[in-house]
């Protein structure tokens, strides 16, 4: 594959991982590294175009993996003693970047991941104006602020809206929150 | 005022009744509310081919304050529930709503955290017209039957109710 | 305060709302402009008034169960919605679906692109206070919905195939249907040719009116007819070939000022070609067995394997693109939709800019904007 080979020649250290899933290549870079890892496979590799930016919340998915893992070693442990070395636990929520190069028609997604306990990251908005949106709808969704960012606010559910609703731990059909019609302080005669 | 005070059912009445219901059902003007999905179906019912206007709806009228029946097409979102109240609001009575699509009369298939599981939790309806959409058909089969409903109205009656507080989230008045 | 109205904070202007309930509002968006006497200083937008939740649906959906959903997406062509729902799953379960399938995939998916470059024109027109045009154009939608009817009894949300192929042939003598639908189509398109395209005041409305360059569309990530309206020739059809895409021969008309004028004329040719697609996919039809497989051999229980999957297909408004992640269980883990709209609208405030009020209207409606694929 070219194209694993000249990300991987550009990152060199900055590249945590790369792998391949379906046809699509995930390349994971480091989350503070995340504004010069993208600008560079703009700019070298003729990435110029944002298709969306994802945000995903992983903690069912590392629950589901850890329930399985313990029933399996409850099984094998009668038999075998020997404890399995514990990894460190990845952090919970992901943000992956859908990169695509026009010229060649090649796409690349460019992951990194945030922990829960600090749900900061740089904004792109200044390398891609369509990032605008992408990521007001990453922090609706999960929480996750993005520094930087010109308005970040709410975008598809309204401003007094107390949860994220795309996070694991959030329920289906909801808490129960209503909105109420508020007027602006300033009285512009629209709502807010 | 004058007219109040026979509220009872003479014969003056009643012939009067007759007379301003005939009226109503001619010309139910409609607000086309289309939000979503049914909102298509409801623009093929009003386009040529179906042909709203036949049975009176001649004018679809944007303005809320002009208009007699809000057909309600599509999802209402939490969101917008505030809006839908206050355009309901600004209509002037008699007025009626007609609820277009599985997502207006129940939420449908969207039963999340940001749909409205029914608008008749917000504001009071008169047709439900199931459906995910539903074809023009069935809107205009709505139509007629919300002009049946007219007819058989009292029209000092909506007002009655109104008046003994029964209806819940009726106009503020 | 939206960063706009922080920008002009110092001018002179009057704030006028228009929607989320406005007469030449498509669905339900809001932008809030500030007018200057005519001209408009900029809009504050505001959208997910239709937000119904659909990515947290799919979660808690099977994957079968998640077809009917998309049609509710983008409900001009719902079709278009489930193809790329279903081709997205496909790849990640690496699955090879019949050629027969796929064909009556090609002719549904351009029969819903035609139907919804209909709808674009007929209200373009009657935005721009054109009315005839859009009743001539919906006799002929009436018609394509007429045939989708036949095919599967829906009109409008027709949860059209399923995962691994269709479920059922077309019917016997679709083809002579198909080509009296094409005599209308012609005559329709030919008159609304005629009608618009060359009338002053039409082109008074739309020559040069909210113009893009392609570096900034690129930039805002636009696809589909408004990316090809600045001159860009870019159709996933062509350059990443999907299906049986690379067999047929058809043009990619491009634009040369990315004004209304020019998405308007994309569109126009775009029907065009959609109908030479149409023909090439019946020739190709007809030269299969009437027992040749719809449905490649997928479990009655859909479990991809683990993994992440993003395919994206060109749909009549642009890339729509499914990002699918599975962990092996029977429902999709996440699944995010990236619809073609959601980034051509952001740059709805850069393209107002110093235009007149009335082309905020003209704008808005050349843009296509489905509120169902924008808020999800």
């Amino acid at each position: 594959m070219a194209l694993k080979d000249s990300v991987s020649r550009l990152l060199q250290n900055d590249l945590i991982a790369l792998e391949e899933s379906a046809g699509c290549i995930f390349a994971e870079v480091p989350k503070d590294k995340i504004v010069s890892c993208l600008s560079s496979l703009r700019d070298e590799l003729g990435f110029n175009f944002l298709s969306d930016i994802v945000g995903v919340d992983n903690s069912a998915l590392y629950e589901a993996k850890a329930k399985k893992a313990k029933k399996k070693k409850d099984k094998e442990g009668e038999e075998n003693e020997t404890p399995e070395p514990e990894r460190p636990a990845l952090p919970r929520f992901e943000v992956i970047y859908l990169l695509l190069n026009p010229d060649t028609n090649e796409r690349l997604q460019v992951r990194i991941r945030v922990p829960e306990d600090d749900l900061k990251v740089q904004s792109i908005t200044s390398l891609w104006k369509g990032a605008n949106w992408p990521e007001r709808e990453c922090f609706d969704m999960f929480g996750i602020r993005f520094e930087g960012h010109p308005y970040l606010r709410r975008l598809l559910m309204w401003d007094e809206f107390p949860a994220h609703p795309l996070r694991k731990d959030y329920p289906l059909e909801g808490m129960g929150e209503e909105r109420h019609l508020i007027y602006e302080p300033e009285g512009e005669g629209h709502w807010t | 005022m004058a007219i109040e005070a026979y509220s009872g059912d003479g014969w003056l009445l009643t012939k009067l009744e007759q007379l301003i219901n005939w009226g109503r059902k001619r010309s139910p003007w409609p607000l086309p509310y289309g939000t979503a999905c049914c909102g298509i179906e409801m623009m093929a019912a009003l386009a040529s081919g179906y042909d709203m206007a036949r049975f009176g709806a001649e004018r679809p009228s944007f303005s809320p304050r002009q208009a007699d029946v809000l057909i309600e097409a599509g999802t209402i979102t939490k969101k917008m529930v505030p809006i839908l109240k206050r355009i309901y609001d600004q209509m002037a009575e008699p007025k009626w709503v007609i609820a277009m699509g599985a997502c207006a009369c129940s939420g449908g298939v969207f039963r999340t955290y940001s749909t409205l599981q029914g608008i008749d939790k917000v504001i009071p309806v008169d047709v439900y017209v199931p459906g995910c959409p539903p074809r023009p058909e069935g809107l205009l089969y709505a139509l007629l039957k919300l002009i049946e409903k007219i007819e058989k109205d009292h029209p000092l009656h909506k007002k009655a109710v109104l008046l003994k507080g029964e209806l819940q989230h009726g106009t503020q008045r | 305060m939206g960063p706009v109205k922080q920008r002009i904070a110092s001018e002179d202007y009057v704030t006028i709302n228009v929607g989320p309930s406005h007469p030449a509002m498509h669905g339900t968006l809001r932008a809030i402009a500030y007018v200057s006497g005519e001209t408009v200083l900029g809009t504050d937008l505001e959208i997910g008034y239709l937000h119904r939740g659909v990515e947290k649906l799919g979660e808690n959906l099977t994957y079968h169960q998640f077809i009917p959903i998309t049609d509710r997406l983008n409900y001009c062509s719902a079709i278009a919605n489930n193809v790329a729902y279903e081709m997205a799953v496909e790849k990640l379960m690496g699955v090879e679906v019949p050629v027969k399938a796929q064909l009556i995939r090609i002719i549904m998916t351009e029969l819903s692109r035609i139907a919804d470059h209909i709808v674009l024109v007929g209200i373009l027109g009657v935005d721009l206070g054109a009315f005839t045009p859009f009743f001539y154009l919906f006799i002929q939608r009436e018609e394509i919905y007429e045939i989708f009817e036949w095919y599967n009894g829906a009109r409008l949300t027709n949860t059209f195939g399923r995962i691994g192929g269709v479920e059922s042939d077309l019917p016997e003598d679709f083809e002579t249907r198909w080509h009296e639908l094409k005599k209308g189509l012609e005559k329709a398109i030919d008159e609304t040719d005629k009608l618009l395209t060359h009338n002053r005041i039409w082109m008074d409305r739309t020559i040069g009116v909210t113009p893009i360059s392609a570096e900034d569309a690129l930039s805002w990530g636009f696809t589909g007819p408004c990316l090809r309206a600045c001159g860009v020739k870019r159709d996933l059809r062509k350059d990443e070939p999907y299906s049986l895409y690379s067999q047929f021969d058809f043009d990619v008309p491009t634009g040369k000022h990315g004004d209304v004028f020019d998405r308007y004329m994309i569109r126009m040719i775009e029907m065009q070609e959609s109908m030479k697609i149409i023909d090439q996919a019946f020739d190709l039809y007809k030269q299969l067995g009437p027992n040749e497989p719809l449905m490649a051999k997928v479990p009655k229980i859909i479990k991809p394997p683990e993994g992440e999957v993003y395919h994206a297909i060109e749909s009549p408004n642009g890339e729509l693109g499914f990002y699918i992640k599975s962990d092996g269980t029977d429902k999709p883990y996440r699944i995010k939709i990236r619809p073609p709209c959601y980034m051509i609208f952001q740059a709805f405030d850069e393209l107002i800019q110093g235009e007149m009020i009335s082309d905020l209207i003209a704008c808005l409606s050349s843009l296509n904007i489905i509120a169902g694929e924008l808020d999800r």
